[in-house]
């Protein structure tokens, strides 16, 4: 019997243990929900009263704000076509082609980009970009951040393709396909989905973004809105709550649909071979 | 449809060689099968012909055309995979008739024309669906189609029925037999299983470690194995085959083994060529050649029994020798056999094979060499 009880508790302990950390965590978010519908927000949690969308009113109004999520989106998807074209194009051929060594070039292309879009390396790129005449352009926080991302994104890709057996374009090309035929209509569908995952991870790290085009960019009308958010704290550095809460709302919306869309239209799952 | 000729095909993967020095010619029509244990190169040597792997050396025509450095979209060949390679992401129809899309065909017509094929090969009926939501037979059936679904000048398969379980390979099997029959189609067909090489091929091209050590119709391959190699590797159960020591003597051929009586033989030529005096020999005799000896047989093997499995029709005895070699008889009886623990194998002289110590076969005199 005691045996029973101490089991009991042991499981209520658990549960209650269990409860604390969800609330813990959940508690961020919940104050991220309400916040912005909230006109006397503070950093405190509180249940709007009344509920209101003045803030969403002011930030809209905030022309350098909003053009900052313009920024973001022209930023964040010229840099995820770069990735996703140079990424899937490249680990392909480093999947299929036998070239010797291609392991090798991917683990030192790998090394070499956590250095690229590490803050070490800030000076050097600041210094390039300087050198061709692009500071100050989005061109050039583009270029950064595929030159960054794309060895990971080559490296998850190749991962991926390889995976896949060659004979879906042998079968392809025999039946009558050129390479290109036979990468466009086989190959690349059966790649799609985890193109999709490089996708989604490309644009999630530019957008989240900070350091790389706060350095490389200088007049507003380019900056985009991770740089921009700091337009909401005061001349002293104290944040203004209640606009900063409805335009981090803003700013965290595009994320979210990207990935209900991508989960919803590919279900982020590896379609993989037939089984033999 | 066309021929097929190697001249002097090399493959090699770095310093390995896969195929070398390979001549062999295919002639129109033929239904050839390349067969041989896992790694001797028959892949390598089909793939070569689709046009997937470039020859190290060497030539390859495909009719009257040099096709070496040809890619395989032009080479004319239909090819169906050992891991059949339908495209996941469209249905069967799709599949089927993604040779004719390649070729700019019309969506209704080569629709149509996949639907045609698809009928023969009983899956008609499930053009909408995914590969992934068919059984492995019909998966086999669908590259089939696909490689059906358009004209070629020659039909490549790899181990096409591998991957189905024993009923589903007769079936197949049958069918082939008879898709070749009636399209009189050119095909290259790749297996290690012997009976199917046997029960298909108009022509067995058998191959060891990247040669083919011998090229010739199943019945030939059968009756007169060119090498113990091949001896042991056609037929089921294989050639027994056990060393002997042989002797020139009085115009005869006497052979000797422990527990074996051997009634002299002629010496043909091949043999007194191979032996000059005396040496030793490899004798073999096929496990359907042997039966339970009654006494009075000319020839007999004499060992302990090892196993005794009732197949159905026939009945497989398996003596055991001092050496540990076997020696497996393929007895059609319905009769209960009482066996002993000791047993003992007649064969008559007829059935004799004999190989030199290099195991190249020794061909008695009139036999076609
Ligand atoms: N791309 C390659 N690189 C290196 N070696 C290879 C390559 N392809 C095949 N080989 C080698 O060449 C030899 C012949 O291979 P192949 O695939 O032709 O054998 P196979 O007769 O088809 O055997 P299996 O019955 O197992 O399919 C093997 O030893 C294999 O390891
Ligand atoms: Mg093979």
């Amino acid at each position: 019997m005691t045996r029973y009880l101490g089991l009991y508790f042991t499981r209520i302990g658990f549960s209650v243990a269990t409860a604390l950390i969800g609330v813990f965590f959940a508690l961020p978010l919940v104050w991220f929900i309400f916040a912005p519908f909230n006109p006397r927000a503070e950093l405190g949690l509180s249940i709007p009263e009344p509920f209101s969308l003045a803030n969403f009113e002011t930030v809209f109004q905030n022309g350098f704000a909003m053009r900052g999520l313009w920024n973001s989106l022209v930023q964040s998807v010229g840099g995820v076509i770069l990735v996703g074209a140079g990424a899937t194009l490249a680990s392909y051929a480093l999947s299929r082609s036998p070239i010797p060594g291609k392991s090798v070039i991917t683990y030192i292309l790998l090394l070499f980009s956590s250095v690229v879009s590490g803050s070490a390396a800030m000076v050097p790129i600041f210094l390039i970009i300087n050198g061709i005449g692009l500071i100050d352009t989005q061109i050039a926080v583009i270029l950064v951040f595929a030159g960054g991302l794309l060895p990971t994104a080559m490296f998850i890709l190749r991962d991926f393709i390889d995976s896949i057996p060659k004979s879906y374009e042998e079968s392809a090309m025999v039946a009558g396909a050129s390479p290109v035929q036979a990468f466009f209509d086989v190959a690349l569908p059966v790649i799609r989905p985890g193109i999709v995952v490089v996708v989604v991870w490309a644009f999630v790290s530019i957008w989240g973004s900070f350091l790389i085009p706060f350095i490389l960019l200088r007049s507003s009308e380019k900056i985009p809105a991770s740089v921009a958010i700091y337009s909401f704290y005061s001349e002293a550095g104290t944040p203004i709550v209640t606009l900063l809460a409805a335009y981090s709302l803003l700013y965290s919306l595009p994320v979210v649909i990207l990935y209900l869309f991508a989960s919803w239209k590919f279900g982020f799952r590896f379609f993989g071979g037939i089984k033999a | 449809m066309a021929s097929i000729r190697f001249k002097g095909i090399t493959k090699k993967f770095g310093e390995f060689v896969a195929v070398s020095d390979l001549d062999l010619e295919m002639h129109d029509g033929e239904f050839v099968c390349l067969l041989g244990p896992s790694g001797c190169g028959k892949t390598t040597t089909l793939r070569m012909i689709a046009g997937l792997e470039t020859p190290t050396a060497g030539q390859l025509l495909i009719g009257d055309r040099d096709v070496t450095f040809l890619h395989p979209k032009d080479r004319k060949i239909s090819m169906v995979f050992q891991d059949y390679a339908l495209y996941p992401h469209m249905n069967l129809a799709d599949n089927i008739a993604y040779p004719l899309k390649v070729r700019g065909e019309a969506e209704a017509k080569r629709h149509a024309r996949a639907r045609e094929v698809a009928d023969v090969l009983k899956i008609g009926h499930l053009m909408e669906r995914m590969p992934s939501q068919i059984s492995g037979g019909q998966q086999q059936r669908t590259s089939l189609a696909r490689a059906l679904v358009y004209p070629s000048e020659v039909y490549l398969f790899d181990e096409p029925l591998s991957n189905l379980d024993a009923k589903l390979r007769l079936e197949a099997r049958g069918f082939l037999n008879h898709l070749q029959r009636d399209m009189g189609m050119t095909a290259v067909y790749v297996t290690h299983d012997q009976a199917e090489a046997m029960a298909l091929a108009t022509r067995v091209a058998v191959m060891d470690a990247g040669k083919v050590v011998q090229y010739a119709p199943p019945m030939e391959v059968y009756r007169r194995p060119a090498t113990t190699f091949v001896a042991n590797f056609v037929g089921s159960p294989p050639m027994n085959l056990l060393p002997v020591e042989a002797m020139i003597a009085d115009g005869a051929l006497h052979l000797k083994a422990d527990r074996v009586s051997v009634a002299p033989l002629p010496v043909s030529r091949a043999v007194a060529a191979a032996l000059k005096g005396n040496g030793k020999l490899t004798l073999g005799v096929r496990p359907e050649h042997l039966s339970i000896a009654r006494g009075g047989e000319a020839n007999a093997i004499t060992g302990q029994l090892f196993a005794n499995e009732n197949m159905g029709p026939e009945k497989l005895v398996t003596l055991e020798r001092d050496d540990a070699a076997r020696f497996t008889a393929r007895i059609f009886t319905d009769d209960v056999i009482a066996l002993d623990a000791t047993v003992t194998l007649g064969f008559s002289s007829e059935h004799i094979h004999l190989f030199d110590q290099a195991g190249a076969r020794l061909p008695m005199d009139g036999e076609p060499v």
